[in-house]
């Protein structure tokens, strides 16, 4: 097996409660708790879950615009923590990011071709003369027209500006894209367009995606590999065969079932779960997820379950499995 | 009357520097008693302004509804004067938001807001409000009502808090629930949770919904009747079924087409090409005519009227415009 491109172990991130005037440190919100994820060139791995669950935070400390708690994460073989800052900044361009929300994540003021090329002639990869060449084609990769190149944001719509946060990423030819929920923010249409953008970008450019999102019928369109996060811990990673054919945890087959499907006269064996995701300050003692879970016992309330290997590639963190 | 609202040829105008966009352009359907009925469409297709045309709630002078008559119990709506038409308003006719956290006052505790309409609407005394607030709490699954009754919005998750803008709506018994998109900013689980609360209030009270949603998924799990709009016009309306197992249109179709569905993987999703037209220059045509694949000539040139295809199913769409398709 060729070495990973991307390789999470063990990753931790706390952010700090603090109070009163000296800001003590009264707690830790666990965000990400003991998390890790294997991704090879050209992969894409999929990161589902509920708001809350600490899939964005993995994503923002995987770049390392978070610092972290503990674990390592390793890009092409290089700590990404422990790279000085002039080191990371020549990383930097390999591994890139796309938001949420293609409105705010661009600059009102700054045409799109500027914003595009910014990245290019800071990190001192192309010359002035050669940057437009450069835009040009990273925009008509993403199905926008050359035309586009002097336009300013508010003259797009939402799914163009998506495009255009894709066309941002892509211009500098990385290996590793993390999208944090790139089209939860987009009409269905819309949506359907972005998708297939990312395979064929993905099939053309070998490019690996670290996909984030609460959409499991987009995940598993996109993802090789799916990873189910609740309230920062993995509860089951698995292929997306596997995970969709087998789901093991009582939390993903809840996910799953509670995915409303265009079908009307579909009728499911819904399993719906009771309350609210609990708080990530104070989380449930033993498995995280007992508070909600159907088929609780005792043992689930002081253990936590250990994440273990069940099938070739299939792991779950449950007691009950 | 088995209606419990019927809207004809309702225009909704928000008048703009750059010129007036047709928001919603001669609309009409009618919500059955005790049915539920989806609207559902794309941003800016004038399902949310529907509604808030019904809801009086479209403000001059920056917007303005037209013409057309919402029927309500025998009352145009349209021709209430304000004080008649608040007696209607969260008492017969109630209506739920998509963000529960700023449609709830921050500064008033939860109970306090849900007795606010019991109060006003239905003459009860404080103690007695009070009282059925916390039978209303718990009726939308709150455990411990008492102390919720007694905290803020901001100490409760979005999905408590949706739960209490359902308990304000069915605090009165209204005979129809506009509900706007009231799962888009829930989690999948907690809509799950919701979408089967707001079934079982609709069985046991024999209440009539107007559901807005883009989620065709939603659609399917909570809809009767289905209406499906664009650029402000409906293109197509059907019974449930048969809209998802025949639809006619072929932005019903592509909209079908392109929801990715799981355990059905495909290759490639089908999208449909372009975008939705820019609402200040819509032409004399189909509005869809620049995204359809079989686009005619007489699409670019002419709208398509509404008309009945089959039982139960209506579509504006040239392609079943009989005449037409053998000149």
């Amino acid at each position: 097996m060729s070495e990973p491109l991307l390789e999470v172990n063990h990753l931790k991130k706390y952010f700090p409660i603090t109070k009163g005037l000296l800001n003590r440190t009264v707690g830790h919100v666990k965000a990400v708790d003991d998390i890790s994820i294997t991704l090879q060139p050209g992969e894409t791995f999929g990161l589902v879950g509920e708001s809350g669950s600490g899939k964005s935070t993995v994503g923002r400390t995987i770049l390392r615009l978070t610092d972290k708690t503990e674990g390592e994460i390793k890009f092409k073989g290089l700590d990404i923590h422990n790279l000085s800052p002039s080191e990371l900044r020549a990383i930097r361009p390999k591994m890139q990011l796309i938001f949420q929300d293609p409105y705010s994540s661009l600059n009102p003021r700054v045409r799109v071709g500027d914003a595009i090329g910014e990245a290019l002639l800071d990190h001192g990869l192309t010359s002035k003369g050669e940057v437009r060449d450069r835009v040009l084609d990273a925009l008509v990769s993403c199905g926008l027209s050359s035309y586009h190149i002097d336009r300013f944001p508010h003259e797009f719509s939402g799914g163009q500006r998506q495009r255009i946060g894709i066309a941002r990423a892509l211009v500098l030819n990385p290996e590793l894209i993390i999208a944090d929920e790139p089209v939860s923010a987009l009409d269905v249409s819309i949506q359907a367009q972005i998708i297939n953008l990312f395979s064929k970008l993905q099939e053309t450019r070998g490019l690996a995606y670290l996909f984030i999102s609460h959409d499991l019928s987009v995940v598993e369109h996109l993802c090789s590999r799916i990873g189910v996060m609740y309230l920062g811990s993995m509860v089951e990673t698995a292929s997306r065969d596997e995970l969709f054919r087998n789901p093991l945890h009582p939390y993903t087959k809840a996910l799953l079932s509670a995915v409303p499907v265009p079908i009307p006269k579909l009728k499911r064996d819904r399993i719906v779960l009771k309350g609210d995701i609990p708080s990530p300050a104070n989380p449930p003692s033993g498995c995280k997820f007992h508070t909600r879970c159907p088929y609780a016992v005792d043992i689930c309330k002081h253990q936590i379950p250990e994440f273990r290997e069940v099938g070739s590639q299939h792991h779950v963190a449950c007691h009950l499995v | 009357m088995d209606n419990s609202i019927e809207i004809d040829h309702l225009s909704t105008y928000f008048y703009t520097e750059e010129g007036a966009v047709k928001a919603v352009d001669d609309v009409s359907f009618r919500v059955p008693l005790g049915q539920t009925v989806c609207i559902v469409g794309e941003s800016g297709c004038g399902k949310s302004v529907t509604a808030m045309s019904i809801m009086g709630l479209v403000e001059e002078p920056g917007g303005k509804v037209i013409s057309g008559k919402i029927d309500f119990s025998g009352e145009d709506l349209l021709k209430l004067d304000k004080h008649s038409l608040r007696s209607i308003r969260g008492n017969e006719i109630a209506m739920i938001f998509q963000e529960p956290m700023s449609s709830l006052n921050p500064v008033m505790k939860i109970g306090e807001q849900i007795m606010e309409p019991l109060i006003i609407h239905l003459k009860m005394s404080k103690k007695q409000a009070r009282t059925r607030a916390i039978e209303l709490i718990e009726q939308v699954g709150i455990s411990r009502p008492e102390q919720i009754a007694d905290s803020y919005p901001h100490e409760l998750s979005g999905g408590m808090l949706q739960r209490i803008m359902i308990a304000i709506a069915i605090s009165c018994n209204p005979k129809l629930l506009i509900a706007d998109e009231p799962t888009t900013a829930l989690d999948v689980t907690i809509q799950a949770q919701i979408l089967d609360m707001l079934r079982d209030i609709k069985t046991n009270s024999n209440m009539s919904i107007l559901l807005i949603t883009h989620d065709l998924g939603v659609v399917a799990e909570m809809a009767d009747y289905v209406i499906v709009m664009y650029s402000g016009k409906i293109v197509e309306e059907g019974e449930v079924v048969e809209l998802f197992e025949r639809p006619k249109h072929p932005y019903t179709k592509g909209l079908l087409k392109s929801k990715p569905i799981i355990n059905q993987r495909l290759e490639e999703l089908y999208s449909i090409p372009g975008q939705v037209p820019n609402p200040l220059d819509l032409q004399e045509s189909c509005y869809f005519h620049d995204r359809c694949e079989q686009c005619m000539s007489i699409c670019q040139t002419k709208q398509p009227q509404l008309q009945e295809v089959g039982t139960q199913q209506k579509v504006a769409c040239w392609l079943y415009e009989e005449a037409v398709a053998h000149v």
